[in-house]
């Protein structure tokens, strides 16, 4: 798989790690234990388009939120994590 | 139709005509007892000692594709007891015990093989790990032994005991691990279900869950509705896929792992080999073939199929314990979906939908769970009740802080 990075172009994914859902991004901040414990634990898990993070480990180190198929394996598109959060911070100031 | 020895002369002396179908294809009833949805090595388990145990035979098992089309035609065979935790080794010593007489259990020629697991270490750390393991197995009675490296070299003399990295120092042996032959096992709990009155009702897909007042009536499927007072759910690899339909979501990530088989050879391993150093394990199937794998790719997939990375990380886990393995060649390479689930043991529970059960997250290790996870899900779906080896497997754990991670790596299914 290749994963096109929005500053470094097209990479191979083994340069990165994968961790999981792009909403592991909107950490609760409520105290709340119900709520973190849906947070850390519980995953749409869609068959489908899917985001998700990926650590660009042996490159620049930021990390990307991908849009991939998981039916498919194909990769629709990659964004800067910084950015998806500075996006989500200003939707909801 | 019993199978015996017998039997077989019989019809060898009458040019095999007398051989049967060895399940019925019957139509969908309006109305069952108990629906399994999954016709997989677990759901056709669950419904076999729904029958035999508990009586309960008006049940069916509803399968979208055909019987046993997913992971229990696509595991690498292995059956083994060798688990740490309180909570998953009595579950899995079961199993095994389960395993040991399963053939006479349901009449089916299974190819259960007691060939042996050792798993080596490459360090004095990893020793100390197992011999704490094994400790642990000899709790239940599974049986291990912690062999040095003198030990493991008259048993398998060709393996790479001096890799400059990853030197062999020994091994924890369980004896009465070893394989079965994983469609075997399929079509036996197949038979044996329909022989007591199970219904196996292949191509037919489960659309939707009819749940009124907080209670399951039954499932739409593309061949109708049809009701059941309780529903047991056994679809690893796609349980969110399922439980959605049910509104639930699920600890569990389904990732997609390969294995990989080579042309067939002469006997070079009798037992099971697993590589201490990285991810490697490795039997001879009795066709002759190698039959091995290593990680899942790492990423969420329903794809069925995995990348050429890990295919190479595999197979240099092979050269690395064994090179004469680069003189055999790759015949196929397949893979399956594994529900992943957020601690690295499964989940047999009930659900908040009254009457709707659940059999999942068996992450990689469904295969050899097969027996055990067919036997406490038919006991929780007949009595209400967790059976006593599978207590632990709660739905509810994660949030009460109760998980049973086997490699203490968290929430973090990829590294399971």
């Amino acid at each position: 798989m290749l994963i096109p990075h929005p500053l470094l172009g097209l990479r191979d994914a083994q340069e990165f790690t994968y961790l999981g859902d792009a909403r592991l991004i909107e950490r609760p901040t409520s105290g709340d234990e119900a709520e973190l414990a849906d947070y850390v634990f519980q995953r749409d898990n869609p068959a489908g388009l899917h985001r998700e993070l990926w650590f660009h480990e042996q490159g620049d180190r930021s990390w990307l939120v991908v849009t991939r198929n998981t039916l498919t394996h194909e990769i629709l598109g990659a964004e800067l994590a910084r950015d998806v959060s500075l996006a989500r911070k200003e939707g909801t100031a | 139709m019993k199978f015996s020895g017998f039997r077989v002369v019989a019809e060898a002396l009458r040019g095999h005509k007398g051989w049967k179908p060895l399940w019925r294809d019957p139509a969908p009833q309006s109305e069952y007892d108990v629906i399994i949805i999954g016709g997989g090595g677990h759901g056709l388990a669950t419904a076999f000692y729904l029958a035999e145990v508990h009586g309960i035979r008006k049940v069916a098992v509803l399968e979208k594709g055909w019987l046993g089309s997913g992971n229990i035609g696509r595991n690498t065979t292995i059956i083994r007891s060798n688990y740490l935790l309180p909570g998953n080794q009595p579950f899995y010593e079961f199993s095994m015990k389960l395993w040991e007489g399963l053939e006479q259990a349901i009449n089916f020629n299974a190819m259960v093989s007691q060939r042996g697991i050792l798993n080596l270490y490459h360090s004095d750390g990893q020793r100390d790990a197992y011999r704490r393991r094994g400790n642990a197995m000899h709790l239940t009675g599974a049986g291990a032994e912690l062999l040095d490296q003198d030990a493991v070299r008259r048993m398998y003399p060709w393996l790479n005991f001096d890799n400059a990295r990853f030197p062999i120092k020994g091994g924890l042996l369980q004896r009465r691990a070893g394989t079965a032959r994983h469609d075997g096992v399929a079509w036996g709990y197949a038979r044996a279900a329909d022989l007591r009155g199970v219904d196996i009702i292949q191509n037919c897909e489960v659309t939707g869950f009819r749940i009124e007042h907080g209670r399951v009536q039954g499932v739409e499927t593309n061949r109708g509705f049809i009701g059941a007072k309780k529903v047991g759910v056994a679809v690893a690899g796609s349980s969110s896929r399922v439980m959605a339909q049910a509104g639930l979501r699920l600890p569990i990530e389904s990732h997609v792992l390969q294995a990989f088989v080579t042309e067939g050879l002469k006997p070079a391993i009798d037992g099971v080999i697993t590589f201490g150093a990285g991810h490697f394990y490795v039997s001879q199937s009795d066709k002759g073939g190698l039959v091995f794998g290593g990680d899942i790719d790492g990423y969420n997939s329903y794809a069925q199929r995995g990348n050429l990375p890990v295919v190479e990380d595999v197979v240099e886990g092979g050269m690395a314990l064994m090179p004469r393995i680069g003189r055999a060649r790759l015949l196929r390479s397949w893979a399956g979906l594994m529900d992943m689930s957020m601690d690295g043991s499964p989940i047999i529970d009930r659900t908040p939908v009254d009457g709707l059960y659940l059999n999942a997250g068996w992450c990689y290790g469904g295969f050899k769970a097969t027996p055990a996870s067919g036997y406490a899900f038919a006991h929780l779906l007949a009595t209400d009740t967790p059976h006593e080896t599978a207590t632990a497997y709660r739905l509810d754990r994660f949030a009460r802080g109760h998980v049973i991670d086997e490699k203490g790596v968290g929430a973090q299914p990829n590294l399971h």
